[in-house]
């Protein structure tokens, strides 16, 4: 446990990710899609994971409720949850995936918000038939409670004619209304964390800051934590309270929102924020990009995964020796150690 | 959607116009006439007929008039629900098909319903528990039951059920029962021995079956709203009932709309040598003899069976699936 946060001490992490490694068992070979990822998510705050297609940023998430299809498997690490003070911590990783512990947990303590709000909902049952099931799911009540229910948060999260459009079908609602009724069923069993994946990347920008307004209002009113997301860094400053950078299957580097925009010190990161394009950026130049590719997932570089990529690296990085590992920087800040000085 | 309905019914009716048509055409294609088979198989019995009486013979039977004419006066007595004369047996058609209508159509249904009894189920285990030794197993006996013709099967069944325990397999009646009237003795009789046929030709219909159930799943099994729905903590048999088989549905009810049809006219060969009294045999006959009305009027009621059971899949569709309702509206 070298990355205990000195501030937050006091107050354990709700979700402690320590180690993660998700591998897909492919005809064509392993893809370690997951390799080593450590992450804690506090309570009542956002944490951004910000990333690329593909660097394993969903998988990770997803493991959270154990819902990584064949042929992926979770091969070392734990997930610690802390959901309520007074019971045991749950050791996710642990649980059966089919069993009761995780049923419980998933849409009753963790719940999910997915990018597409379209092909998330079924198209033959209403919008509203989809959410009481979920209320049903985990609260005692009776079928016309959860549909009151229902329509509360319906009206919650601004849907428009709440009444209607609970008996109507997902391909009759707007995209944004369907993110908030996708919204409204996240939350409408009071989960104590919440994953957003992407959930405002299908939407256009207006409706995307109002999704994003949502989120924050019922956080403030709801007290959840929220794990967002993205690859879109605006949505990150607009929406996270920490952010953890993730490349190739692990944390690269975690710290507040503050310290990652105004101090980063792993070289990926500061490649992505050299990325974003600014108005007042007056002369009309290229904007810098990260040199070098992504490694091809059968072909991932062992020790530090961005070495191909650096621009100044050591010696002992080049040659792969140094493993990959987190460490504090600063009180809050985490790197890895292999990078602390490349950036 | 009373309009959407309407609109389909109507369909349905010029279609059968078509097929009234494209039936007789048919029928007419072969060489020569009833009256040329008539005299061929006078021949094959060592007498013959003159010139003089074939002649007569064609006008008696209105063989002489153009074809277009002939299939004017067939059609307009179809409305009146006469679907003309039969030569061979020399009674109207409708008495000659009338008993057969009934066991055909009771046959077809049964072997439909006994598919969906066992395709379905096991297409849904064979996606769920994909590239398992259960999976390869249904999909080794679904090709095992599409690659041995239904006939065979009859054979093999006949053959197994005389040979071990005495039963003569075949036929659709008791010996009692057999020209005896519709009556709820019957009718019991008629269960009694249905099984077999449906047996037989439901196996023949479960391997395609069983392969459109899986694919469809498996596809709908990779949606996001399955994981969707897995996020909420559903168990794991109830999301798969509720969701991606629901959605997995759609393309089996449109595939029985023209398993019917398939059913009747499929179920020829195995009719013949369970000896069925099914319409399978008599329309084989009468096509060998150029009875052509007798048989035009079965190739039209196949036609119409094929109409009836796409309209009504079509409703089901529309009765099941909210968003073809939403279009029809």
């Amino acid at each position: 446990m070298t990355k205990k946060n000195t501030k937050i001490e006091k107050q354990k992490p709700i979700l402690s990710v320590n180690g993660l490694k998700v591998h897909f068992f492919t005809d064509e070979g392993t893809v370690k899609a997951v390799e080593g990822a450590s992450f804690d998510v506090l309570a009542g705050r956002t944490l951004g994971i910000v990333g690329e297609s593909g660097c394993g940023k969903s998988v990770a998430t997803r493991s959270l409720l154990r819902l990584v299809d064949s042929p992926g498997k979770i091969v070392d690490g734990e997930i610690i949850y802390r959901g309520d003070a007074n019971k045991k911590e749950i050791n996710i990783t642990s649980l059966k995936t089919s069993g009761s512990d995780i049923k419980s947990i998933r849409g009753g303590e963790i719940s999910l918000i997915f990018q597409e709000p379209m092909t998330s909902f079924s198209p033959v049952h209403t919008v509203g038939n989809q959410i009481i099931e979920a209320i049903k799911l985990h609260k005692k009540l009776n079928k016309d409670d959860a549909k009151g229910l229902t329509l509360d948060w319906f009206k919650r999260v601004g849907m428009p004619d709440p009444e209607q459009r609970m008996n109507q079908y997902p391909w009759q609602l707007s995209g944004g209304q369907r993110q908030r009724a996708m919204i409204a069923m996240a939350l409408c069993c009071d989960p104590k964390i919440v994953i957003a994946d992407e959930p405002t990347t299908a939407l256009d920008v207006t409706t995307q800051a109002q999704i994003l307004d949502l989120l924050k209002e019922l956080q403030e009113e709801n007290g959840m934590s929220i794990i967002f997301i993205t690859h879109d860094l605006g949505v990150i400053a607009e929406i996270s309270d920490d952010v953890s950078v993730m490349y190739l299957g692990n944390i690269v580097e975690s710290a507040s929102v503050d310290e990652i925009f105004h101090s980063p010190k792993h070289p990926y990161t500061t490649g992505l924020l050299n990325s974003i394009p600014s108005i007042t950026n007056k002369n009309r130049e290229r904007l810098p990009t990260i040199s070098g590719s992504i490694p091809h997932p059968h072909n991932r570089p062992s020790g530090c995964t961005f070495r191909n990529r650096c621009q100044n690296p050591s010696d002992d990085c080049r040659e792969g020796k140094i493993e990959m590992k987190l460490i504090e920087v600063s009180p809050g800040h985490f790197v890895d150690q292999c990078c602390i000085n490349c950036g | 959607m009373a309009l959407y309905i309407g609109k389909r019914v109507l369909y349905g009716f010029i279609a059968i116009w078509i097929i009234s048509i494209l039936s007789f055409i048919i029928i007419q294609l072969p060489p020569g006439d009833y009256v040329s088979s008539y005299i061929a198989n006078l021949a094959a019995q060592g007498s013959s007929l003159d010139q003089a009486e074939a002649e007569n013979l064609r006008i008696f039977y209105g063989l002489d008039k153009p074809w277009h004419i002939q299939y004017l006066k067939w059609a307009s007595r179809i409305v009146t629900g006469d679907l003309g004369y039969s030569f061979e047996w020399e009674k109207p058609v409708m008495s000659v098909i009338q008993g057969r209508i009934l066991t055909t159509v009771l046959l077809a249904l049964f072997a439909l319903v006994f598919t969906w009894l066992f395709a379905i189920p096991i297409g849904i285990y064979s996606a769920v528990h994909k590239y398992s030794i259960g999976d390869y197993l249904a999909t080794f006996l679904g090709f095992l039951g599409l690659a041995i013709p239904d006939f065979l099967i009859a054979l093999i069944a006949m053959w197994f059920g005389y040979s071990i325990f005495g039963w003569s397999v075949g036929g659709l009646f008791s010996p009692e029962f057999g020209t005896a009237p519709w009556s709820i003795a019957k009718f019991l009789d008629l269960m009694k021995h249905l099984w077999v046929p449906v047996i037989i030709l439901g196996t023949a219909g479960m391997a395609a079956m069983i392969r459109v159930v899986r694919a469809n799943l498996l596809d709908e099994l990779s949606k996001p709203y399955v994981v969707t729905a897995r996020a909420k903590g559903i168990s794991e048999w109830k999301l798969i009932m509720k969701y991606p088989v629901r959605m997995a549905l759609n393309p089996v009810i449109s595939m029985s709309a023209y398993l019917l049809p398939y059913l009747i006219s499929g179920s020829v060969i195995v009719s013949v040598v369970l000896s069925l009294p099914t319409l399978g045999p008599t329309l084989l006959k009468s096509l060998l003899s150029q009875d052509s009305y007798l048989a035009g009027g079965i190739i039209f009621l196949i036609g119409i069976f094929t109409i009836l059971g796409t309209l009504i899949s079509d409703l089901l569709l529309l009765w099941i699936d909210p968003r073809i309702k939403f279009e029809a509206r």
